[in-house]
């Protein structure tokens, strides 16, 4: 089926956003993906990109989630000057509103630890009573106590990112295999040797960006993926005119006019189905926010599975022992996207994650915690 | 473009307003139908492109009757049954919500 | 409210609806019927028991035979819910049903969806603009409201549905302009090998030779049309058409489309239930057993919904169902299911006889089913047929990853109207089976309702651990 300089196991939001930063550098690609019907994350996502509350016990994930949303805004004109896709990425700032005393009090509490760690980037988080935050969200309901605001977080269409980079990568010449799953890797001389139903494939660097499958598969190359599903469930209305310009962490309305309405963590295993409980629940919570999308109709409802590791930080590493394969494994695609494009396929083309960025992210910190 | 057969069965009369305007229907018609009956035909713009649209299917399934209702936006037209004053408005775009 | 126990929810108040929760409600099963219209019958005997048609030659003797059926529901003790919408049914057998405004659930032991048939797209370009309607559209305001059309008028397609409302209209004293056929010539090749059953099935004959007669009467009727286009600014002005390769124009202010009915799978997906794709009636039905039992327990589907056979052949299936949902809750032994099935059943094979010559004979032309570039597939988000063969382009496998990229079949109407046309235009695009594409992944609610609706739907400890965060 082919050879190329790099191979890609997954073509979903993480997988194409590093494929499409490799064939920036030039690599002759080959993105590998599953058929229509898969676990895929990057269809059930949020649209989110977010900065406030991420790294409480990983400052670097922190650090790592800042400098993405710091390249959004070139990751999003880039994309549209490619493909003419706009993915509607927008920072406007962004809220997480707290319906009781106790949320609130848990909010600010997390926050101090958040930012109270060493080696933390800093930025802004601010605590906003009713009153103020109705300044800048007008129609927050009686219900709601307080809210935190970052100007840092943002949002973009998930859905067009996702297109944008597959455009991007076809007009790149990159090659999109769907309905080939990666059945085996073996090394064939220096190259790695993909075993799929369609055939074999031939790739002088490997990258591990199938989700939930690189549980299966990072052991062919001497990694560990120790990734588990988490559900999360989503709602999403009709299309609704202009109404609320900021995401909020569990609210937000898309730049075609839907409102989509969020999520769950659920340690369900693989049932990606919804659950009409925690539905009604997500709903209850929305119209305590915003009383006025009471009226407003849901079209859909979806769960998906997050790609969850145990300390639900991302995974970024080389095989030592095959030097070449990658591991490259989150659960916030949108949010990260821009960093897997812009500042991590870089090193991937140079054959090194520098140990200063990159470290605290292998996989290895799990073993280390196993055997303590 | 459309018209009620002359020798039916007798039905009372509904009176129901369109963006305002006085209409009549028979009872136990859908608000569509009554909308057809009495000429109109465009029913709504696309929250989309802005395109008119009129009823298409009848029977909900196309959701391209959308109207609001006694100001309730996005009701089938074809699944509602009229009732005297009801007050029915054409939808243009995406509904609001009024924050 | 929750779980108001009862033995056997029926969704769909059609033939095959009518009939089962009939059957149920007499073997004495506390029985609902959730149906979405305000009075029974569906839509093959819509307003069954309130049109306000006089006439009765008008709709037709087979238009009547509705009363028996709901006369027999009427009298069976069986609960109608109207105007009530099952949004969905979860693995426990609870049906979520929304009635004015406010959902519960019905806790059921057997469910036997009868959704029946929906019109099957025919995205030519134009059918969107306001005077384009269905010829199913068309009945429905003539059975409901007594409504004929007053204009200039076409009806297109192909189908024994669009003869029928030509000859209704016809008795019904309204003008048709113009009848564009677009059955493909070759199909009379292909249904050949079945018309002897066919002709078996004499009723059939007779009825769809008369529907014929009548129309040619009194309509100009243009056969072997290859494509149509409805044209105006606005508003349907203009039907254009080409037949053997020439262009025609004539004006129109009502165009009426059909070209068949197909199963409307979109509950029976959503819960869950596997579905294959049907070659012959080019469609997706559910995958049944012998007793008409999903793939999901407790579920059974019957009627048009569960394949194409017309409502005769409805009422009987749901007869069927509803034997093996009580013999499942025990009032009927096995036996005795066997014993009253077989009435049912023979109805069955008499009901059904000839009706793959008829699938063969109109089924509906390929450029008609896979539209140009230019026409509208999804009617909410407003997608054409260049951008789904784009995204194949692109190397899109299947409708899932094409709806993520173009909000292809996303809108309110849920892949009602494009989900087989996409799953066409693809597996003609990529040259594969129509079943090697597959249909959307339908999720509940199967129709829109209201976030403050769900809102109030009981919620679990778990299920607020799951969401409340901070």
């Amino acid at each position: 089926m082919g050879a190329f300089d790099v191979a890609i196991v997954g073509g979903g939001l993480v997988g194409t956003a590093v494929a499409y930063g490799l064939a920036r550098q030039g690599a002759r690609i080959a993105v590998l993906d599953e058929g229509d019907v898969a676990f895929r994350a990057s269809r059930g996502n949020f649209g989110l990109v977010w900065v406030q509350s991420k790294g409480l016990g990983m400052p670097e994930y922190a650090a790592w989630t800042k400098a993405s949303s710091d390249a959004w805004a070139g990751l999003r004109d880039a994309l549209r000057d490619e493909t003419g896709i706009d993915t509607a990425f927008a920072r406007p700032g962004g809220f997480h509103v707290c319906l009781t005393d106790g949320e609130m009090e848990r909010r600010r509490e997390q926050n101090k630890r958040l930012h109270n760690q060493p080696d933390m980037v800093p930025y802004e988080v601010r605590f906003l009573d009713r009153k103020d935050a109705l300044d800048l969200l007008p129609g927050l309901g009686p219900e709601v106590v307080g809210v935190s605001y970052c100007p840092l977080d943002g949002h973009a269409n998930p859905l067009k990112l996702l297109r944008a980079l597959h455009a991007a990568l076809a007009r790149r010449g990159a090659a999109y295999r769907s309905n080939t799953p990666v059945q085996r890797i073996e090394r064939s001389g220096d190259a790695f040797a993909l075993t799929t139903p369609a055939g074999t494939i031939l790739s002088g660097k490997l990258i591990l960006a199938a989700g939930l499958g690189n549980a299966r598969l990072a052991p062919m190359v001497g990694m560990t993926a120790p990734v588990r599903p988490q559900r999360g469930q989503i709602l999403v209305t009709e299309r609704v005119a202009p109404f609320l310009k900021h995401p909020l962490v569990t609210v937000r309305q898309t730049d075609e006019g839907s409102v989509m309405i969020g999520d769950s963590l659920e340690e369900a295993g693989f049932d990606d189905r919804v659950g009409h409980a925690v539905v009604a629940m997500m709903a209850d919570r929305a119209v305590k926010t915003f009383p006025a999308l009471r009226g407003v109709r849901v079209v859909r409802t979806w769960g998906a599975l997050r790609v969850m590791t145990p300390d639900g930080f991302p995974i970024y590493q080389q095989s030592a022992e095959h030097p070449g394969a990658f591991l490259v494994t989150c659960h916030s695609g949108v949010t990260l996207a821009a960093g897997h494009a812009l500042n991590l396929a870089p090193h991937v083309a140079a054959g090194c994650l520098p140990d200063a960025a990159f470290a605290a992210f292998s996989a290895r910190r799990f073993d280390v915690r196993a055997a303590a | 473009m459309f018209a009620r057969l002359p020798d039916l069965k007798e039905r009372a009369v509904v009176r129901l307003t369109v963006d305002g305007r006085a209409i009549e229907a028979r009872a136990g018609e859908s608000v569509a139908a009554a909308l057809l009956l009495s000429g109109v035909l465009v029913v709504r713009t696309t929250p989309v492109s802005g395109a008119p649209r009129g009823p298409f299917c009848m029977m909900g399934v196309c959701f391209d009757c959308l109207v609001s209702i006694d100001g309730e936006p996005n009701r089938q037209a074809c699944m509602v049954t009229v009732r005297d004053g009801m007050q029915v408005e054409r939808m243009q775009g995406a509904r609001k919500v009024d924050p | 409210m929750r779980d108001s126990m009862i033995d056997v929810a029926v969704i769909g108040g059609g033939p095959a609806g009518l009939a089962a929760a009939a059957t149920c409600a007499e073997a004495g099963l506390t029985t609902y019927l959730i149906d979405e219209q305000a009075s029974p019958g569906g839509q093959i005997y819509r307003a069954i028991a309130d049109t306000p048609v006089a006439d009765r030659a008008i709709l037709g003797a087979d238009y009547w035979r509705g009363e028996a059926l709901v006369a027999a529901f009427q009298r069976s003790g069986a609960v109608h819910l109207a105007s009530a919408l099952a949004w969905d049914v979860t693995p426990d057998l609870e049906v979520a049903v929304s009635v004015g405004g406010g959902s519960r659930f019905l806790r059921a032991r057997r469910v036997i969806i009868a959704s029946g048939a929906l019109e099957r797209p025919m995205p030519v370009p134009g059918w969107t603009l306001p005077g384009v309607m269905t010829v199913g559209a068309g009945q429905i305001l003539l059975k409901s409201s007594g409504a004929v059309p007053s204009g200039r008028v076409v009806l297109a397609g192909c189908g024994p549905l669009l003869y029928l409302l030509a000859a209704q209209y016809r008795r019904a004293g309204a003008e048709v302009a113009l009848i564009l056929d677009t059955t493909p010539a070759a199909n009379f090749k292909r249904a050949l090998r079945h018309l002897p059953e066919f002709l078996l099935a004499g009723s059939y004959l007779a009825k769809g030779a008369e529907l014929l007669l009548s129309a040619q009467r009194s309509v100009e009727i243009v056969r072997g049309v290859d494509s149509i286009v409805a044209a105006g600014e606005g508003q349907l002005r203009s039907v254009r058409y080409n037949v053997r390769g020439q262009e025609r124009e004539v004006s129109a202010d009502l165009l009426l489309l059909h070209q068949g009915v197909v199963p409307n799978v979109n509950l029976s997906m959503a819960i869950g239930c596997a579905h294959d794709w049907d070659g012959e009636q080019l469609c997706w039905s559910p995958r049944l057993d012998a007793w008409s039992n999903a793939t999901v327990g407790g579920v059974a589907i019957a009627g048009d919904g569960a394949g194409i056979g017309g409502a005769a052949a409805a009422a009987e299936r749901g007869r069927i169902a509803a034997l093996d949902a009580a013999r499942h809750l025990g009032v009927l032994s096995e036996a005795q299911r066997d014993l009253r099935a077989a009435g049912p059943r023979a109805a069955l094979r008499r009901a059904m006889r000839g009706r793959r010559f008829l699938d063969l004979l109109y089924a509906p032309a390929p450029s008609f089913r896979v539209p140009a570039d230019n026409a509208v597939a999804c009617r909410c988000e407003e997608v054409v047929a260049r951008q789904i063969r784009d995204c194949v382009a692109l190397g899109v496998p299947g409708p899932n990853q094409m709806k993520s990229f173009l909000r292809c079949g996303m809108g309110p109407c849920q892949g009602r109207l494009c989900g087989l046309t996409v799953t066409e235009t693809i597996a003609a695009a990529r040259g594969v089976a129509p079943g090697m594409v597959g249909h959307y992944r339908i999720r509940p609610p199967i129709k829109p309702i209201t976030l403050g609706e769900i809102a109030l739907l009981p919620k679990s400890e778990a299920a607020i651990k799951a969401v409340a965060r901070g």
